[in-house]
């Protein structure tokens, strides 16, 4: 119950006019509401908030990151690679997000080995 | 937990304690891999009889149709059509005998046709093939047989037969192995100060076992025609000591091919884990 009031309490924070501060801000607050919302299993919910953050933010590279997962959840392997290189440019030093690309790149190999003959 | 998982998990926390103030979340993801197969033309498949050889200990004919009709019915959206399991080397050795090249002839492979294609008269063989095949030992055995695959007539009327499902047939040889070699041994010694310790030894072994070499071929019910195949290897060795039945080894080796097999058919979900970031 506690929890879903937090969430209530963060919908109409981002929903709210009051919070049109930099866009920096305004992404965090989209990012956040992602990660909730991703944690409860909604990766569509989730994968629409990342989206709108890049947009507001494309220098934010948690944002492309957390996006790149949720293209994963969802199996569009280009737009993750693409989200995850975007993250990497951005913050080439993050150990974080080299090693979920790492992984990405493990299963999309998987994926695309052992083609037919 | 295999050794790769725990390499990753404490790489992970090692990564973890490096992002130092970094707020993060870990979460598991479910990657989708598509099957690598089309199957959407198809309601039904039928898993028909593969050419078999190798072992005489089992009937890797009737044990891979018998493995793969299961683990389709609970593993795919594909109607598996129940049917008698076909002798296949039979029924090539029959076509293969009407067409003048029986297997048991040793006729030349250039005049196996290639996919796609009917068999063609041809490679006639002056020597009288007789009226069973001969045994199946490897796979130069089992390459002249293949050419049944290629009989576009005898596939379209087997489909028509069972409302145009996909048809998955092909090869089979499970064969005995016998090698000699170095294997490394972990031996528990006391040193002089009483302490037990573990000792890795490398000593000479003689092995037994047997190895596994399926090529799926996938046809089209509707037009008889080859879709696709894939060919698989596995083998496994055993002490010499061991007395492992041959079914235990075989079910073993499919154990470790049947998720191929079935990634092909039908998508496949990968659990994993990421780390989501603030």
């Amino acid at each position: 119950m506690r929890k879903l009031l937090a969430l209530a309490a963060l919908v109409a924070l981002v929903a709210s006019p009051a919070w049109a501060g930099k866009p920096r801000d305004q992404a965090k607050a989209e990012v956040e509401f992602g990660i909730s919302v991703a944690q409860k299993g909604l990766w569509r919910e989730a994968i629409y908030r990342w989206q709108k953050a890049v947009q507001l933010d494309p220098t934010y590279a948690a944002a492309w990151n957390n996006l790149a997962i949720g293209y994963e959840q969802d199996g569009r392997f280009d737009s993750a690679r693409d989200a995850y290189e975007k993250a990497l440019k951005i913050d080439p030093n993050n150990t974080l997000i080299r090693q979920n690309f790492e992984f990405f790149k493990e299963i999309n190999d998987r994926a695309n080995r052992d083609t037919i003959r | 937990m295999t050794a790769r998982t725990a390499t990753r998990f404490a790489s992970l926390a090692l990564l973890v304690f490096a992002a130092g103030c970094t707020t993060f979340y870990e979460i598991t993801v479910e990657t989708p891999i598509k099957a690598k197969l089309d199957t959407s033309a198809f309601q039904r498949v039928l898993v028909v009889g593969f050419v078999s050889g190798g072992s005489e200990d089992l009937d890797a004919n009737i044990e891979t149709v018998r493995l793969l009709r299961s683990q389709l019915r609970t593993r795919s959206s594909l109607k598996v059509v129940e049917t008698d399991v076909l002798p296949l080397a039979e029924i090539a050795w029959r076509q293969a005998k009407e067409t003048g090249t029986p297997p048991g002839a040793a006729a030349p492979l250039a005049a196996v046709p290639p996919a796609g294609q009917p068999p063609v008269a041809g490679g006639l063989s002056a020597q009288d093939p007789g009226e069973v095949p001969g045994p199946i030992k490897d796979e130069k055995d089992l390459l002249a047989y293949e050419q049944v695959f290629a009989n576009v007539e005898f596939w379209k009327k087997l489909g028509e037969e069972h409302q145009s499902p996909l048809i998955v047939t092909g090869t089979v040889l499970f064969t005995p192995l016998a090698r000699s070699g170095y294997v490394q041994r972990d031996r528990e010694v006391i040193d002089p100060y009483g302490r037990h310790q573990v000792e890795s030894q490398r000593t000479w072994a003689d092995r037994k076992g047997f190895s596994l070499s399926p090529k799926f071929v996938f046809i089209d019910g509707r037009t008889g025609t080859v879709i696709s195949s894939e060919t698989f290897h596995e083998e496994t060795l055993y002490d010499s000591a061991q007395n492992t039945p041959p079914l235990s080894s075989y079910f073993e080796l499919m154990d470790r091919l049947i998720p191929r097999f079935l990634g092909t058919l039908s998508s496949q979900k990968i659990r994993g884990t990421r780390v989501l970031l603030r």
